[in-house]
């Protein structure tokens, strides 16, 4: 816009300096993403003593060689991709019809339901009356509680109803209900089938969640083969417990042979990182579009 | 915009018109459960999330009782025997209460002191920004640490700050400066854990910034260059008042979850060395409650929290609702 008009001299150095600030950023936040991976990849030598600081040195794939074989990493994975299908199903079957409910003006109740879901963004029971609860229904130690107690988000639901109100048309919906078709045959004849953006924007975004949560996967999962990837990473990143195989670099001298299985630990740490964000890194570029547009539709007030 | 509000408003008044007749016309009513019997399918969509608030999000809540009681297992909430304010009194009396409330309260202050504003800054200069694909690169990339877990992020820092292989620690010796031991040492908690965030999510605080931004009517630039306004007195004059409304919002949003700071990623950080500037309240209620199963007390604690942020949020709304035309309600 605005070709034509020339930029003084002020402006010029305005967007000089506005474009070196941008570039600053954009490398501070590309440093650590390009490092991680680099890293997975080094000689871990080289990256204890700082000489790979950009590219991968002395390229090897220990790091993912040991992962791949951690039997833990294993059923993390297939745990998380469980828990995250089932959640995300369950999810959108519990946010999509009652989103879709409160966009209806004609819903006696709409300000009543809205006001009950929307009490509990600013207010809530606390963990632990949350944990006493779980454990009352029997749900300790069980994928359901997981997947249940965070069945509908408020927010989402927010969004999804401003969806619906916005780009569904009343007049086809009122013209659909005059020619005599039930609720029930207008919400999944005429109002799914149009509403498929934003199933997509909800089902991203409850993924995500479930892919990346571990907090209640530790205080209600007990039994460690029900762990799901992220409770694994912890295990492996922040509680620092190395796997069982790192045993086997005990030779030579006993020093080196400590300093050596430091170093591997940290090469494992990092190539553990990417293999766990690997999906995600994989689809985002794909998918990233649809989680701006997300956003948008939440921000638009309704 | 505006007839869509002004069609809003209609509504409103129809709708206030219907509610006064309901007063004087008993049979309105009857109209209403009509209304109901014939929608009666929009009741089994609502059905499954209402119920799910009820159990998962009004439950607990039947649960806070046990603040005020002596939990006991056997006997079940309800059954448990009464004790007042008990339980507060003891966290008041507590010498940890202090120390709770201010790391509580430092954390989130300062992260709201540098997270709020870096993505407004940053929306603005992006907007600036001509070239196209640039501008592209920079967005896709400043988002993408928003979808990497807690748990990676945590593991993140303490990679890049591990006193033996961390970059961020041989940067440090590289300039002559002796590291900081930052994981371990409590006066560096508070900012690994803000700078830590700031990176992870100011990219993507940017969207919502850049979406008001794109809403701004060209005209008003082109008016200003023509009455020989400069870059940065356009973004002064024109953009950040655009902006305000949405801030309003978002800081309002923010001072809600004020006690609440990010409980998951702070707990993931905690070591015995930096517990002194890393234990805040939600992380004592934790501890407290399911690892030392104080069940009562630790309701106690948290509801003392809920309490304060529900307050804040209130205050801070009707703070902003006298002050500007916005507010959540």
């Amino acid at each position: 816009m605005l070709t034509g008009i020339r930029e003084t001299r002020q402006d010029k150095i305005f967007l000089t300096l506005n474009y070196i600030y941008v570039t600053i950023a954009f490398l501070l936040v590309a440093y650590p993403l390009v490092y991680m991976i680099s890293a997975s990849i080094s000689n871990p030598k080289e990256v204890a003593s700082g000489a790979m600081w950009l590219f991968p040195k002395d390229i090897t794939f220990e790091g993912y060689e040991r992962v791949l074989q951690d039997q833990r990493i294993w059923s993390g994975y297939a745990n998380t991709i469980l828990y995250t299908v089932v959640g995300t199903a369950v999810n959108l079957a519990f946010t999509i019809p009652a989103a879709y409910a409160l966009s209806r003006r004609d819903l006696v109740g709409r300000g009543f339901f809205m006001g009950t879901f929307m009490f509990t963004m600013f207010f809530g029971g606390g963990l632990v009356p949350s944990y006493l609860l779980i454990k009352e229904l029997g749900m300790i130690n069980s994928m359901w509680a997981l997947i249940l107690p965070s069945a509908a988000s408020v927010w989402n639901i927010i969004v999804s109803r401003t969806f619906f109100q916005g780009t569904i048309p009343s007049e086809l919906q009122e013209a659909a209900q005059i020619d005599g078709c039930s609720n029930f045959k207008l919400f999944f004849k005429i109002v799914l089938p149009l509403s498929m953006p934003i199933i997509a924007v909800m089902a991203l975004f409850y993924g995500v969640g479930h892919w990346n949560s571990y907090f209640s996967a530790m205080i209600y999962l007990n039994d460690s083969a029900k762990y799901p990837l992220q409770l694994v990473l912890r295990q492996i990143l922040v509680l620092q417990e190395m796997s069982a195989q790192g045993s086997g670099m005990m030779d030579g001298s006993a020093a080196s042979a400590l300093n050596n299985k430091a170093e591997v630990a940290a090469l494992v740490r990092y190539a553990v990182i990417i293999v766990s964000t690997l999906p995600i890194i994989i689809i985002y570029p794909f998918l990233q579009r649809y989680f701006v547009q997300g956003v948008m539709i939440g921000s638009v007030k309704g | 915009m505006r007839s869509d509000r002004r069609r809003r408003s209609c509504v409103q008044e129809v709708k206030t018109a219907n509610r006064q007749q309901t007063l004087y016309k008993p049979n309105i009513s009857r109209k209403r459960w009509q209304k109901v019997w014939r929608n009666w399918e929009l009741y089994v969509f609502i059905a499954p999330a209402f119920l799910y608030f009820l159990i998962f999000h009004y439950g607990p809540m039947y649960g806070i009782q046990i603040a005020f009681k002596n939990y006991n297992p056997v006997r079940g909430v309800f059954g448990s025997p009464w004790v007042g304010f008990d339980h507060f009194v003891r966290f008041f009396e507590s010498y940890y209460f202090w120390d709770l409330m201010w790391n509580t309260l430092a954390i989130s202050l300062y992260e709201l002191a540098v997270g709020f504003p870096i993505p407004i800054i940053l929306a603005l200069a992006f907007n600036e920004l001509k070239h196209k694909r640039f501008k592209k690169l920079v967005q896709t990339v400043t988002y993408a640490p928003h979808f990497i877990s807690v748990v990676v992020m945590v593991g993140m820092v303490i990679a890049f700050l591990s006193p033996s292989t961390g970059i961020l620690i041989r940067f440090v010796e590289w300039m002559g400066i002796d590291a900081p031991s930052f994981l371990t040492s409590p006066a560096w908690f508070k900012t690994v854990y803000v700078l830590s965030g700031v990176w992870q999510s100011a990219g993507w605080g940017t969207i919502i910034y850049l979406a008001a931004l794109s809403g701004v009517d060209p005209g008003l630039h082109e008016a200003a260059i023509i009455d020989g306004a400069n870059r940065l007195q356009r973004i002064r004059h024109i953009n950040i008042p655009v902006l305000v409304p949405t801030m309003t919002i978002l800081l309002i949003l923010n001072m809600g979850s004020l006690l609440g700071v990010g409980f998951e990623k702070i707990l993931l950080m905690q070591n015995p060395l930096n517990m002194e500037s890393s234990d805040v309240i939600s992380t004592f209620v934790y501890r407290s409650g399911l690892e030392n199963a104080q069940y009562s007390f630790s309701t106690a604690v948290g509801l003392f929290n809920s309490v304060i942020n529900a307050f804040l949020l209130v205050t801070v709304n009707q703070i902003v609702r006298k002050t500007s035309e916005n507010s959540l309600w």
